[in-house]
């Protein structure tokens, strides 16, 4: 018997944070214009013992103002989605639900969407405004999450292919939704490859970074709360009650908060798919299926995921960009077509 | 051993009753329906009956006869729709589901798992309801969980994983679970199904040596008349939804009751050990 430990899980955790560490040094360094490693590494220093003001390269405006940016987002998005995954999977007891083949991506899209169509119609102050998007998207996604539940339930069971083929047909027809909205509206909605397939490019303001960071820690921790009480669930609501979890409470715990990890990274990143089924099941394959583990885990894993993807998708075809859920995709639907058939086996 | 200590942490606990009763089934009834507007299609009439500590109640019926209703009002899953159901004086459906896990084990038909877990794990989710939601087991969870692995004979499974196991061996972990729980009311339902004869018998022994040694009060629904007639002290002898007696095997096993209420007909003869034994008759005799 090894029962987990807190020096285990810290260990864990610690190992994946030097991983996400070296992740963010490569994201920094390659790029359409790539840095010397070296050279940023000895001007750092330089200002950390005193002896310049602050770093005077010219590649500091590229690091400062573009990627490192976009490197923090890419870990609250990664990390979000991934937990998000993670507590879907919990709780529907389908190990291959994911924000995105579940549809919940694309109603988030969907929310965030009509929230950026309604902004100006609304009187309110910008820091409100700015604050609509991820609320719309939260809203959107916790209408979603729950019409696939009901449309997954069969003579008042949850099927599993039921769930996910709803999941699917939903998530098409709101991206079709999406489409029309798009070539019908004009103004401030980003593009159509933001909202389908996920994008980190878009430059936004500081304080929705402060928004994004203090929601996600709120959120996942709200969801590891009920860690346990999420590894007795796999066993089904009857038998997590009997053994002592007060399952109406963790489901709807559970259910919001994931919903608002999923409407928070689709607000900023659009629909970027399968972070949340990749992540958890290699994690799961490291480190187990304790959730206690696995949530903690899944986020370090799901933000050097992301950071990684979208490192990919700027350099593959430099100067010109990828979006990253066509990197993700690229992995992650062969891999879900592989964890299906061999589920079906 | 489980019940003192967990009684002496809840403040709250009246004085136990001197009749030492610890469950009471009084007058509980249920229905249920599809649809709240149309007559229910499955009620269970009144029904009654009381067990001590370290007694085994064995519920007995053909299919569709109430057996598992009554198992789930017994263990608060079901809210009964009239009368109640009390264990050491507390109504056992307004418990809060953590404080009925500590009092409570329920063992089920069977147990799926989404993900590979070993036993240990498994047995150490018993001790859930016994800690805060975010800590770590401690030494003494573990060894609660080593000590009921024993105790059903299976701590040599300690290290397997659960689909890799016999049916017999997975329903011992599954046992431990419950052990785990230190609970003072022992629920199965049909834990005997497609275990073969052997580990059936097993299985049965230790409830039985645990029930004694631990004070568990035991409750089985079970198909397995003779089984019930060699373990149980009590019987309660279930008919398409009524309660039709209660007693100790031996008042309950005619041949006429039980030939009305299994529709088959049968023979009742009574051991050396004063327990009665039934044997079906085929058709052709």
């Amino acid at each position: 018997m090894r029962p987990l430990t807190l020096r285990r899980l810290l260990l864990q955790c610690s190992i994946l944070l030097v991983i996400l560490f070296g992740v963010v040094v490569i994201a920094i360094k390659f790029g359409a214009v790539p840095v010397s490693l070296y050279a940023l590494g000895r001007d750092l220093w330089n200002v950390l013992v005193h002896q310049r003001a602050a770093i005077s390269s010219d590649y500091v405006l590229i690091i400062q103002n573009i990627r490192l940016p976009r490197i923090l987002l890419g870990i609250i998005v990664g990390a979000s989605l991934s937990v998000a995954g993670t507590s879907f999977q919990a709780l529907l007891r389908n190990p291959l639900a994911d924000p995105y083949v579940l549809g919940v991506s694309s109603g988030a899209g969907l929310g965030a969407i009509l929230a950026l169509i309604a902004e100006p119609h609304l009187n309110v102050s910008p820091t409100l405004a700015a604050l609509l998007t991820p609320v719309g998207a939260f809203l959107g996604a916790a209408a979603t999450i729950t019409a696939v539940y009901f449309l997954g339930r069969r003579e008042g069971q949850i099927d599993g292919n039921t769930l996910l083929l709803g999941g699917v047909i939903t998530g098409s027809f709101i991206s079709a939704i999406i489409m029309f909205l798009m070539s019908t509206l004009s103004g401030n909605l980003r593009g159509l490859s933001f909202w389908l397939m996920g994008e980190l490019s878009t430059p936004l303001q500081k304080s929705i970074y402060w928004f994004l960071g203090i929601g996600f820690l709120a959120a996942a921790g709200a969801i590891y709360t009920t860690a346990s009480d999420l590894n007795l669930l796999l066993a089904g609501e009857k038998e997590a009650m009997h053994l002592g979890v007060d399952v109406p409470r963790v489901r709807l715990v559970v259910y919001v908060a994931a919903s608002f990890l999923t409407g928070l990274a689709v607000s900023v990143s659009g629909a970027i798919g399968y972070v949340g089924l990749i992540v958890p099941h290699v994690m799961r394959l490291i480190f187990g299926s304790d959730h206690r583990t696995l949530l903690p885990t899944a986020a370090i894993g799901g933000a050097i995921a992301v950071v990684f993807a979208d490192t990919l998708a700027r350099t593959v075809v430099a100067p010109s960009e990828l979006a990253v859920g066509a990197v993700t995709a690229v992995v992650g639907a062969p891999l879900f077509i592989y964890l299906l058939r061999r589920r079906l086996a | 051993m489980s019940s003192s200590s967990a009684l002496a942490r809840n403040p709250n606990e009246p004085a136990r009753a001197s009749t030492d009763v610890r469950l009471s089934v009084e007058q509980v009834s249920y229905a249920h329906s599809a649809n709240p507007s149309q007559a229910p299609l499955f009620t269970l009439e009144a029904t009654s009956f009381q067990a001590k500590p370290g007694e085994i109640v064995a519920i007995l019926g053909p299919n569709g006869s109430g057996k598992s209703t009554l198992l789930k009002l017994i263990s608060g899953a079901l809210a009964p729709l009239s009368g109640r159901v009390l264990l050491n004086g507390f109504v056992i459906h307004s418990l809060t589901p953590r404080t009925r896990a500590q009092r409570i084990a329920v063992v089920q038909q069977e147990s799926t798992l989404l993900f590979p877990a070993r036993a240990w794990e498994f047995v150490l989710q018993g001790r859930h309801a016994h800690g805060r939601s975010l800590r770590f087991e401690s030494e003494s969870d573990v060894l609660i969980a080593k000590n009921a692995l024993a105790q059903v004979g299976a701590a040599e499974l300690s290290d397997r994983w659960m689909d890799q196991i016999s049916g017999g061996e997975k329903q011992r972990v599954i046992l431990a679970r419950a052990l785990a729980q230190q609970p003072l009311l022992l629920l199965l339902d049909e834990p005997t199904l497609h275990l073969d004869i052997a580990a059936q018998i097993g299985l049965l022994d230790s409830l039985r040596q645990l029930a004694a040694a631990n004070r568990y009060t035991v409750v089985v629904v079970t198909h397995e008349l003779n089984l019930a007639a060699e373990y149980a002290d009590q019987v309660v002898l279930m008919q398409r939804g009524r309660c039709l007696r209660v007693g100790p095997p031996a008042s309950i096993y005619q041949r006429e009751l039980l030939e009305q209420v299994f529709q088959t007909p049968l023979t009742v003869e009574f051991g050396s050990n004063g327990r009665p034994r039934v044997n079906v008759l085929s058709g052709t005799q």
